[in-house]
């Protein structure tokens, strides 16, 4: 877990990946991604509507933010994602969440009295 | 994954009617959230609650001044009486000096279900992809000395008063 004053001095490293996630087409790429495991543009357009030209660009956002990296296997590009900063995200979620497993806990106080 | 949805569910041993009156009281609601009303739930209704000050710790009371007394608000949308509790509010919008007013809301619902043992509560807590973005990386920074310092003294008065 991250102390409050280290993601304080990160407000904005945090926004870029907030936006970075805040798009369906991209969002849709990070399911593959954590479903399939690392792979190819080639066969991320596979099934898709999306042309490899925009899924690249999405691609190319997401590794700005440290989303996904990208590493050489021969002659092709191999996409795969950055389980570290997946992680940055679910932790605002996290947060709100634990907030509410506290509530309940004194709901549940209250009501088994 | 999503980052647009939490969901809770916890099964709690007791009758339907006390749950709903925990739920729906908006005293006893705040008793056990931690806010304060004046008036009661009904639905359509736009609370303006307060977050309540602390005698029970001082060390968590101080990092809680800065919170204390700051309105928050929540619009009450459902209401079927022990069945279902829904609410919209502002999620973390605990800065005084922010306009949280013109922000899209998160949907809060309770739903209660009976079960074998007593009543099993599913909590849904949906809308944050609509959140602007600079807002959720700001709940990163704010929310450790705010709202969890707030529930760490709640869970003490409780089981201090029991």
């Amino acid at each position: 877990m991250r102390s409050s004053s280290t993601v304080a001095a990160e407000p904005k490293g945090s926004a870029d990946l907030f936006a970075a996630l805040g798009d369906p087409a991209r969002l849709r790429l990070v399911t593959r991604l954590c479903d399939g495991g690392p792979m190819s543009i080639a066969r991320l357009t596979e099934g898709s509507r999306v042309t490899r030209q925009a899924i690249t660009k999405h691609l190319m956002v997401m590794k700005g933010s440290g989303l996904v990296r990208c590493t050489r296997r021969g002659r092709e590009s191999v996409w795969q994602l950055n389980q570290k900063r997946l992680e940055d995200a679910r932790c605002y979620l996290d947060r709100i969440s634990r907030q509410w497993d506290a509530a309940l806990q004194r709901l549940r106080e209250l009501v088994e009295d | 994954m999503t980052t647009d949805r939490i969901e809770k569910k916890i099964l709690l041993r007791a009758s339907r009617q006390r749950v709903w009156r925990a739920l729906s009281d908006s005293t006893e609601f705040g008793s056990w959230f931690g806010m304060k009303f004046d008036t009661a739930f009904t639905p359509g209704a736009c609370m303006r609650g307060t977050i309540a000050p602390t005698t029970v710790d001082a060390e968590v009371a101080k990092t809680q001044k800065k919170y204390e007394g700051v309105p928050v608000e929540m619009t009450i949308e459902q209401m079927e009486p022990e069945r279902l509790f829904s609410f919209r509010w502002h999620p973390g919008a605990v800065d005084p000096d922010l306009d949280y007013s013109v922000e899209p809301t998160t949907l809060v619902v309770f739903e209660l279900e009976e079960v074998a043992d007593g009543i099993l509560l599913t909590l849904t807590e949906s809308g944050f992809d609509r959140i602007p973005l600079a807002r959720r990386a700001k709940v990163f920074s704010m929310n450790e000395g705010g709202w969890s310092a707030q529930m760490k003294l709640i869970e003490r008065y409780v089981s201090h008063a029991q």
